[in-house]
C-alpha cells in the first residue's frame, strides 16, 4: 500500500475517482431502502388518518 | 371527504423514495419513520393544497424536507450546539442502523452541511432535476447546483481522510471500491 503524504489532500485528480464512487455508493444505500418498500405501519396510518377523515366530514 | 383512491396510490408509491431521502438525510432509520409519518400525517390534513396531476412525489418531498430543517434548526438551538456536536449525535447513529457496508458512508453524508447534504440526495440519489431540486428546497437552480459539486467534493476529501487516517481500506471503503467495479 502507497503511503500519502499529508499535504496530498485531495487532488481534483484522486477526486473524480472517488466521485464516480460516492455516486455509486449513494445510489446503492438509497435504493437498498427503496427497495424495502412500504412498511405497514405506513399502510396502517393511511387508512386510519382516512377514517378520522370520513368521520370528520 | 375521504381520501380519493388514486392519491391514496400516488401518497404510498411515494413512502419506499420518502424515506430513503429521510434515512439519508437524517442518518437515523427511527428518526426517519417518524419524519415520513410526520409527512404523511400533514400531507392528508393538507391534500386539498396538492393540485392533481403535479408531482405527488415532489410535494411530499418539499413536506418532509421542511420539516427535517425545522427539526434540525430546534434541536440545534435545543443542544446549543456551536460546531457539530449535533452533527456527532447522528453520526454515532448509523452503525446500528443499517447495513454495515452503508456505515461510513452514511457517516460522511451526515457530516455535510444540511443544505449541501439535501441537494446531493435529491440529485444524485432520488432522481430529481436540478429544477425540481431547487423547488423542493425553495433555491435557485444555480445554487442547487453549487451545492451539489461542493457536496460531492467534500464528501470525496472525507472519504479519502477516513482512508488515510485508518491507513489501508477498511470494510466499508472495500465496499465502495467493489461498488464502482460492478
Amino acid at each position: 500500500m502507497q503511503t500519502i503524504a499529508p499535504t496530498a489532500k485531495t487532488e481534483p485528480t484522486l477526486g473524480r475517482d472517488v466521485q464516480t464512487k460516492i455516486g455509486q455508493q449513494l445510489r446503492a444505500m438509497y435504493d437498498d431502502v427503496v427497495s424495502q418498500g412500504v412498511p405497514d405501519r405506513f399502510v396502517e396510518l393511511l387508512s386510519r388518518l382516512d377514517e378520522q377523515d370520513e368521520q370528520q366530514s | 371527504m375521504s381520501l380519493d383512491p388514486s392519491m391514496r396510490d400516488q401518497v404510498l408509491a411515494a413512502v419506499p423514495s420518502l424515506r430513503a431521502f429521510a434515512i439519508s438525510l437524517s442518518g437515523n432509520v427511527d428518526r426517519a419513520d417518524d419524519l415520513v409519518q410526520e409527512t404523511l400525517v400533514r400531507a392528508l390534513a393538507n391534500i386539498a393544497s396538492f393540485q392533481p396531476g403535479t408531482n405527488m412525489s415532489a410535494w411530499l418531498f418539499t413536506i418532509l424536507r421542511n420539516l427535517f430543517r425545522s427539526e434540525y434548526r430546534k434541536r440545534r438551538r435545543e443542544v446549543e450546539d456551536g460546531d457539530g456536536s449535533y452533527a456527532d449525535t447522528l453520526k454515532s447513529q448509523p452503525e446500528q442502523d443499517g447495513k454495515v457496508e452503508f456505515a461510513e458512508f452514511r457517516a460522511a453524508l451526515v457530516k455535510l452541511p444540511p443544505d449541501q447534504r439535501e441537494a446531493l440526495i435529491l440529485v444524485g440519489a432520488s432522481g430529481f432535476s436540478y429544477e425540481e431540486a431547487a423547488a423542493i428546497c425553495e433555491c435557485a437552480v444555480g445554487t442547487i447546483k453549487s451545492r451539489v459539486n461542493r457536496a460531492r467534493t467534500r464528501l470525496a476529501e472525507l472519504m479519502a481522510i477516513d482512508s488515510v487516517e485508518d491507513f489501508g481500506p477498511d470494510r466499508a471503503t472495500r465496499a465502495v471500491l467493489a461498488a464502482g467495479d460492478r
